[in-house]
């Protein structure tokens, strides 16, 4: 059979020559592979680079030429920028002291500006996972530091009259005229030593009494008295600082400070109103919902305004609260809401096993939370947090709308200044505003994804 | 055993340890505190009031504004009430915002699916935008687009004009403005008409789908009823709407529809801002659709828009929905930023021009929180609707 | 130096200053006078580079000061916005509020203040682009017109636009900065505020010699110190300090001649630097309160040259603001 086949030359067919090498398939790497692949793989893929590169060119090319190529960049007033057609960036030199401090005395600007680096001293170590020492660290930084912040801003040296006896007592009377030592009222602190030790004894007596440690609650209690008495210390303390009123704070200390109290104030806030929803108890329950509820359901502007306009009027009659202050108050109670609801989430993601591994080891509620809970709830919820303080980073620059001058507020008093109105003085403002802003606000959207890729990874086996 | 017995009734009285005795005792706590709060707050506000001899109750509602509005939607007048003041404000408010979320969503999608696009150029110009508006405040934005902007426009003389149908200038955008006459109803109705009867079409496709396999161009018969059937009946009717077109006389334009500066920088500025946040939430949302559904879609010969349309959305849209309400929450609330740049929105007019001229700061901003909570509790009510809707049915 | 205490952590220390009734009390005790100022308006309230404020108003603060501690600087300028302003009197914030503030019915009676008299009477008015080439506001039919918020001008114009048929289209913004950058950057036709307003901020446009102020007046604006209401003492402290200044200008008594002053046989003098009579005892003060009010910051007129008058930028004239005896409005009760 095969002979026949191979004698009639039909047999299996056998290729006898070479075939014409196929062309090479498109390259996969290299430049030009990757940009056929990415750039120009279809029409529709070809439509759309041509839109982005218009864009691009419509954008970056005319950005570059003002901020950096027709900017000007020396001048000690208008004149120097009068004819420029890019940034005028002497402006933002001459301005910069207002844009950072405000008004805040240029002979007292080493005060904010040791504050600011106190703050990045202590946070840096706080926000480095490997760095040691993170408890004695966070206690400085949420305890010591806004004390220290608070005495270096304002001056200190505040009159301390009354604290608790001395409303009922006049122990003035008593003490004679209100003489001081160092700044430091003898009538309050004798007030303050009488009312601790009845504060403590009390506490201790009632413990007694419903059955509980009277020793532990009273050391609780001392510990808790001394640390306000510290904290009181510091603020009576003639350091002999100057006094610089708020009103003269402005710029970048001021949405700096306003961001940081915020989320200092609304971290304790939001876990206690977290707590208070997840809970048992329907008054408490009830109570923090509506809490949550009403201030995520309002927008911070009224917040601000209910802070600025009506709380006065809730107050006795000729208490006054400092407008600064009143704005913080606003904020941190927004903030607090929005806080409790990245807790929350943390909260529901933690196993029911965890507590019922407590529950079994007879932990009570506190123990279980404080112990158990929290300490993982809040590291899942970190990168949450980081997003809400951006989040109030951002609009700590509402506050202008209620006359407090933040960074963007003296910006944009800045506009109004005639020895520098040129035609682009708007935009040198507003550019240098973005930069600083989005330097900010960028860094820590990055830290977030940061800690939220080292936190799944502890989940990656 | 007798030290047991002995010791045991001692730990019983222990109020401290007993789970109700505490439960109630803090319960309470907090019920007297709320209460001894709000009471001290309130004899405050009334010794105050009292003192100052400031005006209280809502009296102020029916007596003249006698201030200018730049936007009304109704009509008003310097010689209107306050209550209209406040019905003009809130729905230059609603405007604001329901076109901010429309365009928001439009170009949060786009800038979403962009993102995800095997592009690498597009995707990148899409995440450089996402970046840069996601962290610059929104109040920088809005005072940018308005100040800015507003400063490299024309004056009215000099006005850019787009063939001579609108105009731009530092006075806004001048549009023709239509002018109902008789008849234009009959168009309206037409139009409401189509719509109905585009929906109809719809379910009957989709029906006839289900029943015999066969697709029926559902979505071009819709367009066709829906602007078809008014034009139709715009024509019959001899074209009851006229448009005024706009026109220079004096120092502004006389005739056409204005639409302030304002209103456009903060439209502009809400919605491109929000628009990031939702190309977020639309990315995340896409990703989150597992690819072996896009493989088992191609598999089945599905083409790639209808993976899209009918695999990939509707799965990714669960994932979309509750956070994107949240952004339609927030665009609301932050409309009102409006005051920031002279925009007379709800609470410019109220919070700002009515408390200041009536100096009753409680009534007005408790009125003013009050309305903000009921517009977010009804936007979160609707898009808790919707959400209900296109969850996963768990069988 | 102590300062005052708002408040610390928990509210647990605060030192509440007594409730009405005793302003003056209180402000002797803290050492300090806060006043409520304007803070951006030039020629009345502004504060310099340095934070020192100049202004007629603020010079009225200073007067206050000086007739209670001999001490012109121990003021608390507190800058206010048209919104807050009220609420910062209201709350205590402010002890005194002279922030270039209309003298209206309902806010004397239902905004919870007094006002203690008129350091100012200014009218509205209106300023426009010399390019439009409108010579009255008659002319300003259908025109843009840029205002500020929460303000008397804010009804005026409305009034005005009203009563005489004109379609009006208002721009309204939170703060008379805002206000005068829209104006400027072209958003509206016309701005309008104060007549010294518009001068003050007419400067500060970016080419101020395109802007006219139109003549027309179309308001009453008398513009003066308030206080809360419900405490007669410090009322009559504030409104008595203004009323001196004027006196002190219609006696001729000067910054410069106050001491010779002191040697003048005429009674009238005499009891107005309170060589006779106890004028400063019955309001709480010290009996040579004129004598320290006006070495610290002159007469009236003095003020008015170099706030807004000829010895200051704004060149603003006299007009109604002069002497009762020189053909204007200015007129005070005698001290006796």
């Amino acid at each position: 059979m095969s002979d026949i086949a191979a004698e009639a030359g039909i047999g299996p067919f056998v290729r006898r020559e070479l075939l014409a090498a196929n062309l090479p398939p498109p390259a996969k790497r290299g430049l030009i592979g990757w940009a056929r692949e990415h750039l120009i793989s279809g029409p529709f893929n070809i439509t759309m680079t041509i839109l982005s590169v218009l864009l691009i060119l419509l954008i970056v090319p005319p950005l570059v030429r003002f901020m950096l190529i027709d900017a000007v960049w020396t001048g000690d007033n208008r004149e120097a920028c009068v004819n420029a057609s890019g940034a005028c960036w002497p402006f933002v030199k001459a301005k910069f002291g207002q844009f950072i401090y405000g008004f805040y005395p240029i002979a007292e600007r080493w005060r904010p500006n040791a504050v600011f680096a106190l703050g990045a001293l202590l946070l840096a170590p706080l926000l480095i996972p490997r760095a040691p020492f993170k408890r004695l660290n966070a206690i400085l930084f949420f305890g010591v530091f806004p004390i220290v912040a608070f005495v270096l801003l304002t001056g200190g040296n505040f009159s301390l009259f009354q604290f608790i006896i001395g409303r009922i007592v006049p122990l003035a009377y008593f003490v004679g005229p209100p003489w001081e030592i160092m700044g430091l009222t003898a009538s309050f602190w004798l007030d303050y030593l009488i009312s601790s030790v009845l504060i403590v004894s009390l506490t201790a007596a009632i413990a007694h009494f419903l059955g509980g440690n009277p020793r532990a609650v009273a050391r609780m209690a001392s510990l808790l008295l001394f640390l306000l008495g510290l904290a009181l210390l510091a603020c009576d303390f003639d350091f002999g600082l100057v006094p610089v009123e708020t009103p003269a704070w402005g710029g970048l200390l001021v949405t700096l400070v306003v961001a940081v109290t915020g989320i200092v104030v609304s971290l304790p806030l939001g876990i206690l109103l977290a707590l208070g929803r997840r809970s048992e108890l329907p008054a408490v329950k009830a109570f923090s919902i509506v809490f949550i509820e009403f201030w995520r359901g309002v927008p911070l502007i009224t917040v601000l305004f209910f802070a600025t306009y009506m709380l006065p009027l809730f107050l006795p009659g000729g208490l006054s609260i400092n407008g600064l202050l009143r704005a913080l108050i606003g904020v941190a109670l927004f903030a607090a809401a929005y806080m409790a609801e990245v807790v929350r989430g943390g909260l529901q993601a933690i196993p029911k096993g965890q507590y019922e591994g407590a529950a079994a080891l007879g932990l009570g509620y506190w123990q279980t939370m404080g112990q158990v809970v929290l300490p993982q709830a809040l590291t899942l919820v970190i990168p949450g947090i980081v997003n809400t303080f951006i989040g109030l980073f951002k609009d700590t620059t509402l506050v202008l709308i209620v006359a407090i001058f933040d960074f963007l507020g003296q910006i944009r008093a800045a506009f109004t200044d005639p020895n520098w109105s040129t035609s682009t003085t708007l935009f040198t403002g507003f550019a240098f505003g973005a930069v600083v802003y989005f330097i900010f606000c960028f860094s820590m959207s990055r830290y977030s994804m940061f800690v939220e890729r080292r936190l799944s990874a502890g989940k990656r086996h | 055993m007798v030290d047991i017995a002995e010791r045991a009734p001692r730990e019983r009285g222990s109020l401290l340890t007993n789970p109700l005795a505490r439960s109630i005792f803090i319960q309470a706590t907090l019920l007297v505190l709320v209460i001894g709060a709000g009471w001290y707050f309130y004899e405050n506000a009334r010794a105050n009031l009292a003192a100052q001899r400031i005006a209280t109750g809502l009296g102020f509602w029916n007596n003249t504004a006698g201030f200018g509005i730049s936007q009304t939607l109704i009509p008003y007048s310097e010689t209107s009430t306050y209550g209209r003041a406040f019905v003009v404000g809130l729905l230059n408010t609603l405007l604001v915002a329901g076109l901010g979320i429309v365009f928001a969503t439009a170009l949060g999608f786009l800038v979403g699916v962009a993102r995800l696009s095997k592009n690498w150029l597009i995707a990148k110009v899409a995440e450089v935008y996402v970046e840069v508006i996601r962290n610059l405040p929104l109040l920088f934005q809005i005072l940018f687009w308005y100040l800015a902007v507003l400063s490299t426009l024309p004056s009215p003389r000099q006005s850019f004009s787009f063939f001579g149908l609108a105009f731009v200038n530092n006075r806004g955008l001048v549009v023709p403005e239509p002018i109902f006459n008789e008849g234009s109803g009959a168009v309206g109705i037409a139009f409401l008409a189509g719509l109905a009867l585009a929906v109809i079409v719809r379910y009957w496709a989709r029906a006839r789908q289900m029943r015999t396999g066969q697709i029926y161009p559902a979505g071009r018969t819709a367009l066709a009823l829906i602007f078809g059937l008014p034009l139709l009946v715009y024509l019959v009717l001899g074209a009851p709407i006229r448009f005024d077109l706009p026109e220079l006389k004096g120092l502004n334009f006389s005739t056409g529809l204005r639409i302030i500066p304002e209103f456009i920088a903060l439209l502009l500025a809400l919605s491109t801002y929000t628009a990031a946040f939702i190309a977020e939430i639309v990315r995340a949302g896409i990703l989150a659709v597992n690819k072996g559904q896009t493989e088992a879609a191609y598999s089945l010969g599905l083409p790639p828009g209808l993976t899209l349309r009918l695999v990939v959305v509707p799965q990714a849209l669960r994932v979309i929905i509750p956070p994107l309400t949240s952004q339609y929450l927030n665009l609301t609330k932050n409309s009102s930023l409006a005051v920031a740049i002279g925009y007379p929105d709800f609470f410019a007019l109220f919070a700002g021009t009515t408390l200041n001229q009536t100096g009753q700061a409680i009534e007005i901003i408790a009125l003013t929180m009050a309305v903000y909570l009921a517009i977010s509790l009804i936007t979160s009510g609707l898009m808790n609707f919707y959400n209900r809707r296109v969850a996963l049915v768990e069988r | 130096m102590k300062r005052f205490a708002s408040m610390l952590a928990l509210g647990l220390v605060v030192c509440a200053q007594s409730a009405s009734g005793q302003t003056l009390k209180a402000v002797t005790d803290r050492g300090m006078l806060n006043c409520g100022a304007n803070g951006t308006l030039a020629g009345f309230g502004l504060p310099d580079a340095q934070g020192k404020w100049t202004g007629l108003d603020v010079d009225v603060c200073r007067a206050v000061a000086a007739a209670i501690f001999n001490d012109a600087n121990k003021v608390k300028f507190v800058p206010l916005s048209a919104k807050d302003r009220f609420t910062a009197l209201q709350s205590g914030e402010v002890d005194v509020l002279v922030r270039n503030t209309t003298w209206t019915s309902s806010r004397d009676t239902s905004l919870g203040l007094n006002f203690t008299g008129v350091d100012y009477y200014d009218g509205q008015g209106f300023m426009v682009r010399k390019a439009l080439k409108v010579n009255s506001a008659l002319e300003l039919g259908d025109a843009s017109v840029c205002v500020q918020q929460g303000t008397t001008t804010e009804l005026n114009l409305a009034d005005f636009f009203h009563a005489h048929n004109m379609k009006l289209k208002t721009v309204t913004f939170a703060t008379a900065n805002e206000a005068v950058k829209a104006y400027d950057a072209g958003r509206c036709d016309a701005y309008t505020t104060d007549a010294s307003g518009l001068y003050a901020e007419r400067l500060r446009l970016a080419n101020s010699n395109d802007h006219i102020v139109l003549p027309e007046i179309i308001s009453k604006e008398p513009l003066g110190p308030a206080v809360r209401h419900g405490d007669d003492q410090w009322f009559d402290v504030v409104k008595w300090t203004l009323f001196a200044l004027i006196n002190a200008e219609d006696l001729g008594i000067t910054k410069g001649n106050v001491d010779e002053m002191m040697k003048s046989p005429s009674p009238e003098i005499r009891r107005v630097l309170g060589l006779e009579g106890n004028s400063g005892e019955s309001l709480g003060l010290t009996n040579d309160w004129v004598v320290r009010i006006v070495k610290a910051v002159g007469n009236y007129g003095e003020m008015f040259e170099n706030d807004v008058g000829a010895n200051s930028p704004l060149k603003i004239e006299r007009g109604l603001n002069k002497l009762w005896s020189k053909g204007g409005l200015q007129y005070a009760p005698p001290i006796r």
